[in-house]
């Protein structure tokens, strides 16, 4: 395994690379398949380079680990506003997640559906490409149409089309309540067309989940003490007649779990993720069988745990969307087919990125 | 402005390549008499201007498709328009281009409340989408102060921002999927209903080509329902560092407004004697616009208020009613055109950290002093995003250039600040020289070699973006 302690270490260690490279950040992700190569660490690029909270921006090496990062945003009372997830649970990995690999993997959690992803906070990159190049893209500021917007498609690439050094990143102020409604004992159909309501009302929800478990629906508000308090009534009185409240910290653990999917950890079978249009997740349940799932971002997002032998893919079919296919059912490829146009397009730009194909090969395909 | 020498062969062939574009599109669709093709030479950038070979204007996307074929094979450059109403000069034509306008593809195919999106033709008007969604309360968030006119496909290619993006975000964070018509004609799908596409994020690289990787025809995009409420606030300083410091102070205090805009002495007193909209005459001017219930917006403006008085402020308006709200955004809402009553004016778009407010202004005031030509800033402060407003006469010789200079020197300013060359408007031609001072030349080798795969003819959208002397090398090995 090489740690390259500098930027120019890493761009070195990959001009000379003789064959295939294996990126790693934490090494806490370990979707796709693995491949075979000598392993490259970002974990030797760590720290914060800059932090103006007046600025809501943070820039920070790529393999700062997660936690550092939210330390200092801690002590000003900000936060990563993406809520990426912690695969280490589901994935039953170990490690020290880093800031890097949370954007090569786009990770992103619950606020999702009103922030939007890791990709929408990501304001700039620098990074190696499979030639040894370092090269930059984007910058520190929120607003930036300069050229083309290669920062998004650094974040989610797992690695493919470059080995980030640098990230930066909008961040967001915590706000000072939160609370969720909840609702136990209701079918995906139910919860489904709640949330949807609760999404299409003005009350800025942050969180919109049902956990096919117990059939619990969550719905989150988060603002000032006075808003949460208004929303929550307002939605009680209509999306959400009849949910109970949780508040505080019982509300936030409530959106950790389902960020980490843990009502899934532990169950036997594969771990898939399916990204379709939300009213069609309580279908989509049915024609997989209805298994164990979480359903984040108003059914937009279907974690659910099926037989190793059962093809997600060909249940998807006639609902479009696609599924990831992110722990065990080793006969399928992890990540979903592309049509054959954008193939072609994904297969140019790694031609153009990595010439010699040496970053993580295979791993996205 | 330098472009590249029209290509003779194709201009000689105008003929036959309109012939061939008329096999495919209705008669009306096709318009190549020079008196009529003037009416695409430029956009809303003015200065530069040139008319096309020939303007082309489908229905559907299968007529782009069948355009592009044609333009294809017969290796004509292709420039696609929406409304024209780009500020860099983005769908300025060359000679020996077809300009490929999707005005006439303005339908709704599709409208989904339970699933918040709507899709659309990307001819159709920013301010249109919202209409289509009006009657459930429901609104396209990206406000550009164009969105009258503008349409989708230009927003798209932009990536354009408005007032209240602090809050929603720009296009890029509201786009969930496209229809594209790459050069050769293949016409590829990308993302959807659902919220993000597999693979890689080729529809976040779209968003923001400057029409250089394909003509986008539909677009799905995100709807919201309305906010229950909205209210401003006006603050004025005698000093423009304590304003920004007042900015950022609200901002750490977590309080999101969705907008906060920034009025310097010049455009103040402009606006002033345009509009009279009772503003005080004062160095800075905040406008602070929260929204949510008539509650929400009380605890929010109690809290921005308050930081506000620890900056001692000359003045603080609280909007009372509907018309006083209105009274506050008038003076904004007309600043470009109070400044324009004046004299010429160019309106740059450079991005500045939050932080390097003061400063930036102290050097655009030394600057204008420099050059003799006045400057006056009016900007979306939240961001950094400023827009000086740099006072020229057209007809006095040599004023355009030294206004360019000026404009150039400014964008350097902040590149070198920390921030970029454009926040929303985009590079186009205007800004394509000036790529340099924020790229290296790996970076941009990187960008171009991301066209080669797009467009391996350099056909789309040609001597836009890339300083000409970068693309020189591929813009020959694709011929
Ligand atoms: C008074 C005024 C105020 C403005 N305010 C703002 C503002 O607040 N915020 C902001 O961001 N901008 C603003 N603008 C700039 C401008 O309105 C935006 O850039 C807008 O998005 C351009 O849209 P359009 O349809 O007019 O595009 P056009 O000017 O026609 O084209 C713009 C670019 O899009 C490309 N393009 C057009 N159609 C397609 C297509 N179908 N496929 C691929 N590429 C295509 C063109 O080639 C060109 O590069 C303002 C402009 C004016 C004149």
């Amino acid at each position: 395994m090489t740690i390259p302690k500098s930027e120019a270490e890493l761009a070195a260690v990959i001009a000379d690379a003789k064959g295939a490279l294996r990126i790693r950040g934490g090494g806490t992700r370990p979707v796709g398949k693995a491949g075979s190569g000598e392993v490259v660490c970002t974990q030797g690029l760590s720290g914060v380079m800059l932090y103006e909270p007046g600025a809501l921006t943070l820039v920070a090496q790529a393999g700062t680990p997660l936690t550092a990062v939210e330390d200092a945003l801690r002590a000003e009372n900000q936060r990563l506003a993406f809520e990426p997830m912690d695969h280490r649970a589901v994935l039953g990995t170990d490690g020290v997640p880093t800031i890097g690999g949370v954007v090569a993997a786009n990770a992103s959690g619950p606020r999702r559906i009103q922030v939007g992803a890791c990709r929408d906070s990501l304001l700039g990159v620098r990074f190696v490409d499979g030639a040894g190049r370092v090269i930059k893209n984007g910058g520190r500021v929120m607003k930036n149409v300069t050229g083309y917007d290669l920062v998004k498609l650094m974040a989610g690439s797992w690695g493919t089309l470059g080995v980030l050094s640098e990230v930066s990143l909008k961040v967001q102020a915590v706000p000072e309540a939160e609370a969720t409604l909840v609702a136990d004992g209701v079918s995906a159909k139910t919860a489904v067309s709640a949330l949807s309501a609760a999404l299409g009302s003005p009350y800025d929800v942050s969180g919109a989940a049902f956990i096919s478990d117990g059939g619990k629906a969550l719905v989150r508000v988060e603002g000032l003490a006075e808003s949460v308090a208004y929303r929550v009534r307002q939605l009680q009185a209509d999306a959400c007649a009849g949910w109970s409240v949780v508040e505080a910290d019982s509300s936030a653990t409530l959106w950790s779990d389902v960020r980490d999917v843990r009502p899934l950890i532990g169950r036997e079978g594969a771990v898939w993720r399916i990204s379709v249009k939300p009213s069609d997740a309580p279908n989509v349940l049915e024609k997989l069988g209805n298994p164990e799932a979480v359903c984040d971002w108003g059914g937009g997002l279907i974690w659910a745990v099926v037989s190793e032998t059962l093809n997600v893919r060909d249940q998807l079919a006639g609902f479009g969307g696609h599924a990831s296919l992110i722990k065990g059912g080793g006969a399928f490829s992890s990540f979903h087919p592309e049509p054959a146009p954008l193939a072609a397009i994904s297969k140019g730009l790694r031609a153009k990125f990595d010439p010699r194909g040496i970053l993580n090969p295979g791993l996205m395909a | 402005m330098q472009m590249p020498d029209p290509d003779r062969a194709i201009l000689a062939r105008k003929d036959r390549i309109v012939a061939r574009l008329r096999e495919v599109l209705p008669a009306d669709a096709v318009i190549s008499d020079e008196a009529e093709t003037r009416a695409y030479e430029c956009d809303a950038l003015t200065a530069y201007k040139c008319p096309p070979l020939a303007a082309v204007l489908p229905s559907s996307t299968q007529e782009v498709s069948a355009v592009l074929k044609v333009c294809h094979a017969e290796g004509v450059p292709v420039v696609p328009r929406g409304a024209g109403t780009s500020l860099a000069g983005g769908a300025m034509p060359t000679a020996d281009s077809v300009i490929l306008g999707v005005a006439r593809m303005n339908e709704v195919l599709e409208t989904d409340y339970a699933n918040r999106f709507i899709r659309v033709q990307t001819g159709r008007t920013n301010l249109s989408v919202s209409g289509a969604v009006e009657e459930r309360d429901f609104f396209y968030a990206p406000d550009p102060s164009s969105q009258l006119a503008c349409a989708i496909a230009g927003n798209i290619a932009m990536n354009s921002g408005g007032a209240h993006c602090l809050k929603y975000g720009v296009t890029t964070n509201n786009l969930l999927g496209v229809t594209m018509v790459m050069m050769d004609g293949a016409v590829v799908e990308i993302g959807g209903a659902h919220l993000d596409a597999a693979g890689l994020d080729l529809l976040g690289l779209i968003c923001g080509s400057e029409g250089q990787l394909g003509v986008v025809t539909e677009a799905t995009l995100r709807i919201l329902h309305k906010p229950e409420g909205a209210r401003p606030v006006l603050m004025g300083f005698d000093n423009n560092e304590v304003a920004g410091q007042c900015v950022s102070d609200i901002i750490k205090a977590g309080i999101l407004p969705v907008a906060i805009e920034f009025m310097d002495r010049p455009c103040i007193r402009a606006t002033e004697a345009f509009a009279g909209a009772g503003y005080p005459d004062c160095e800075a001017l905040l406008i602070v616009e929260v929204e949510g219930s008539e509650a929400e917006i009380d605890a929010q403006l109690e809290r921005i208020l308050a930081i506000a008085r620890t900056h001692n402020p000359m003045e603080l308006r609280e909007s009372t009613s509907a018309e006083e709200s209105a009274r506050i955004w008038l003076g904004r809402k007309s600043a470009f055109g109070a400044m324009g009553q004046i004299n010429d004016y160019m309106c740059l778009d450079g991005t500045i950290p939050v932080s390097q407010l003061p400063y930036v202004l102290r050097r655009i005031s030394e600057l204008s002093k420099d050059y003799g030509l006045d400057v006056g800033n009016v900007f979306h402060a939240g961001d950094g995003n400023m827009h000086p407003l740099i006072l020229f006469d057209a007809n006095k010789p040599g004023d355009l250039e030294k206004c360019e200079a000026m404009g150039a020197d400014i964008l350097r300013l902040c590149v070198e600040v920390g921030g970029c060359l454009t926040g929303e408007h985009g590079v186009g031609i205007e800004k394509r020289d000036l790529m340099v001072d924020q790229y290296a030349t790996e970076d941009l080798d990187i960008q171009m070699a991301v066209k080669d795969v797009f467009d391996p003819k350099w056909l789309l959208n040609p001597a836009k973006v890339f300083p000409l002397a970068s693309s020189a090398a591929r813009r020959m090995a694709a011929q």
